[in-house]
């Protein structure tokens, strides 16, 4: 689809997973066993075949910028498009900008070279696999001078209270607001056709707005064609540890595992070859996602383990996210358990989180 | 450009021993291991031990090869100066054509070794499993400014009729050389891993393909002719495990002996990465009635059984109420509800319907499933 380009705007996604945020963004917060959260995004971007994508991001990016590299894994190591990774390393002195506005304004050459006629704008919260083809086809279809997709959930859950409703009639979004029992979840993406783009962003600076979409397009609803695209597969919400966390357990269920993860739509991450895993004779593993290069020799139950995480003898691990290199020494018993990176847990030791809130260890640390 | 060293890595054999699992495919494009293909150990070996001009020779079905290969990212040989290179065969301006042994097909490829000068040539074979650091044999074989060097190993007497087998002095400078003897007198075989001054190597090529007689092979040809010449022809010792799946049998047990606890190949070991191409698929997933014991299981899997003593490879999905025991299942291959397989070897994408049973019943002989097969009746 080259008629669209991508902006992944993680500006205003920050600190809100506790330790795992500490040292990196949310977007590059693991997830899923060899995932990180912006790949979910990137992927179903580049699945619709999108190749000129840019990442807006504010600070904390450094293990982003190593997991994302040039882009190769996402065949996005392109001569013309291609993954542009910005940081905010700004110098116009005329620059009046304010908050988001300023990646708009000092990386406007991306949008001039860019040959799209339509903008694709997300953040990377939203966890799902979404065919953006076909929302698309509905944009230039329905005349849409802004599409926003949404998902119209079962239930208002908890890590659903902070996200924006939609208001829609006849596919037509007449209001958007955060609260209240309306089912409509804005996903954090929008669909825009570049002139209009440009022209909001314009008028935000010149009114020394701050946020892009509640300035340009929340305020101004009735001033445009504002259409709505409903999402129907697995949809998770990750702004805090305990959606995190318990969107990591939805995974669990075959039906979910298998919307998220289908063969023709994959979504993409970081390649580190490593072994297949290997299960010893003592162990026993149930109702689990690994991920390559672990040695499992105790039992793991309810569970995701990352890749290269070592489990010996007698250890047993329910209802746990076990990170990339943990080390869980011999009869350790892990109960609601979030493992940053390169945990050692030493023998003999418990651990045990709340049901709902579990207990996180951060990266690197000895337990 | 001068360089110091080029690999050429033989890739056109068919294997036909492997029956079905050469089924439209090179040898060394044939799967291990839960990700590998065979050609992955060739071409780790060469990026890990720092040689970055690898040219891959493929005639044999070489579809899946070629693509598999590709442009060399995958084991980081993906360079400006040099990289990997398939190199097919071609018709030349005398109308030869396919390559004929393993000598003529480096003949046939002087001009693209020439391009990089190179001081030594390293002929490689694309299908055998083994981890070696090439930079240490150089280093030997210019210590003992050799000609030519020999990757040898100490194999079973028994076995030792099967192979290349060397005498050598203690030095390591070789004696003799027989290719299969009936009556070995040393036990050191070749690896079919050379290494050759290319000066010497390129003059004893052209030498060969002018001979009618010749088989155009290194092991019954050139070495022979350079050892009645006496060059210096020298034996690197290798110690470590090292295996040529010739037969079902021997691939299913080259993947048996991963499932050791303490695997003599060890492909997990941070300093030696045996790389391979790979699918991007998410983790795998164990139900709440599966039971996996002892094996091996690979990402993109769905495992809703049993299964023992096995390798599950890449994509593999399995049933639930189905066991799996002793068995090697390739890629993307489907597998039903209360299936039960023993001891077989189950080719890539093939279906397995419900409550279909596959097993010898003598329970000896490894079965053999091939490729993108739909089985609906029991195989006993």
């Amino acid at each position: 689809m080259e008629n669209m380009m991508g902006i992944i705007n993680v500006d205003r996604e920050q600190n809100f997973l506790d330790e795992l945020t500490y040292f990196r963004c949310g977007a590059a917060v693991p997830f899923l066993g060899r995932y990180r959260l912006v790949d979910f995004i990137l992927s179903n971007m580049v699945n619709a075949g999108i190749f000129e994508i840019a990442l807006f991001v504010r600070n904390k990016y450094r293990s982003l910028f190593d997991h994302l590299g040039e882009g190769k894994e996402w065949n996005l190591d392109r001569k013309v498009g291609g993954l542009f990774i910005l940081p905010p390393d700004w110098h116009d002195p005329s620059d009046v900008s304010v908050g988001d506005l300023r990646h708009f304004h000092n990386n406007i050459d991306f949008f001039h070279r860019g040959r799209a006629e339509y903008v694709l704008h997300a953040g990377s919260q939203h966890i799902c696999n979404i065919n953006f083809e076909k929302a698309l086809d509905k944009h230039v279809r329905n005349n849409a001078d802004i599409t926003l997709i949404y998902k119209n959930v079962d239930e208002i859950q908890e890590e659903h209270q902070p996200c924006h409703r939609l208001e829609i009639e006849n596919d037509r979004v007449t209001d958007i607001y955060s609260g209240g029992d309306n089912k409509n979840i804005y996903m954090d993406m929008f669909i825009i056709d570049k002139g209009l783009l440009m022209d909001l962003v314009n008028y935000c600076i010149a009114h020394r707005k701050d946020y892009f979409f509640g300035d340009a397009i929340m305020a101004r609803i009735n001033d445009f064609n504002v259409q709505g695209y409903e999402y129907k597969g697995f949809h998770g919400v990750i702004n805090s540890i305990r959606s995190y966390y318990k969107n990591s357990m939805r995974i669990l269920k075959k039906e979910n595992y298998n919307s998220l993860f289908h063969e023709d739509t994959l979504i993409l991450t970081k390649v580190k070859d490593e072994v297949p895993t290997k299960y010893h004779r003592e162990s026993k593993v149930i109702n689990s996602l690994v991920a390559n290069g672990c040695s499992i020799k105790g039992k793991v139950e309810n569970s995701i383990v990352f890749r290269q995480v070592e489990i010996e003898e007698g250890v047993e691990i329910s209802n746990s996210i076990i990170m990339q290199r943990d080390k869980i020494g011999k009869n350790a018993v892990l109960n609601n358990v979030i493992l940053d990176k390169e945990v050692e847990v030493s023998r003999e030791t418990t651990l045990v989180g709340g049901k709902e809130q579990p207990f996180v260890a951060a990266k690197r640390a000895s337990i | 450009m001068s360089n110091e060293i080029v690999a050429m890595v033989l890739a056109g054999g068919h294997g036909t021993r492997l029956k079905d699992l050469t089924d439209e495919l090179a040898k060394p494009a044939v799967h291990y291991g839960g990700k590998y293909r065979l050609i992955d150990f060739p071409l780790s070996n060469c990026s890990n031990s720092g040689i970055d001009i690898v040219g891959v020779l493929t005639q044999y079905e070489p579809f899946i090869l070629n693509t598999y290969v590709g442009h060399g990212s995958p084991w980081d040989l993906d360079r400006r100066d040099g990289g990997i290179f398939v190199l097919p065969p071609y018709v030349d301006e005398e109308g030869r054509n396919w390559y004929r042994g393993t000598a003529n097909a480096i003949y046939h490829n002087i001009r693209f070794i020439d391009e990089f000068d190179p001081e030594h040539v390293l002929i490689l074979s694309g299908d055998h499993i083994y981890k070696m650091d090439y930079s240490k044999m150089l280093k030997f074989h210019k210590e003992k400014a050799a000609d030519a060097t020999i990757s040898v190993i100490e194999v079973p007497w028994e076995e030792a009729s099967r192979f290349g087998i060397l005498n050598t002095d203690e030095n390591y400078k070789i004696k003799e050389f027989e290719e299969k003897p009936e009556d070995p007198s040393s036990n050191l075989a070749s690896m079919g891993i050379y290494m050759f001054r290319w000066e010497p190597l390129k003059k004893y090529l052209i030498k060969d393909e002018q001979n009618e007689e010749s088989s155009n092979d290194f092991g019954n040809d050139v070495l022979p002719m350079m050892m009645k010449d006496k060059k210096r022809l020298f034996a690197y010792p290798f110690e470590g495990y090292w295996k040529d799946v010739g037969t079902v049998e021997s691939f299913w047990e080259a993947n048996m002996d991963l499932l050791e606890d303490d695997s003599e190949l060890n492909l997990d070991d941070p300093g030696w990465h045996v790389y391979s191409r790979n699918p991007n698929l998410p983790p795998h997933f164990i139900s709440p009635e599966a039971e996996v014991i002892n094996s091996l299981v690979n990402e993109g899997c769905v495992v809703e059984g049993k299964i023992e003593n096995s390798l599950l490879y890449y994509g593999v999905s399995v049933g639930e109420g189905s066991e799996i025991v002793d068995s090697v299942i390739l890629p993307g291959v489907k597998i039903g509800k209360n299936v039960k397989i023993k001891k077989a070897v189950i080719g890539e994408k093939t279906v397995i319907q419900d409550g279909i049973e596959i097993s010898c019943q003598n329970g000896e002989k490894i079965v053999l499933i091939g490729n993108e097969e739909e089985i609906s009746v029991n195989v006993l």
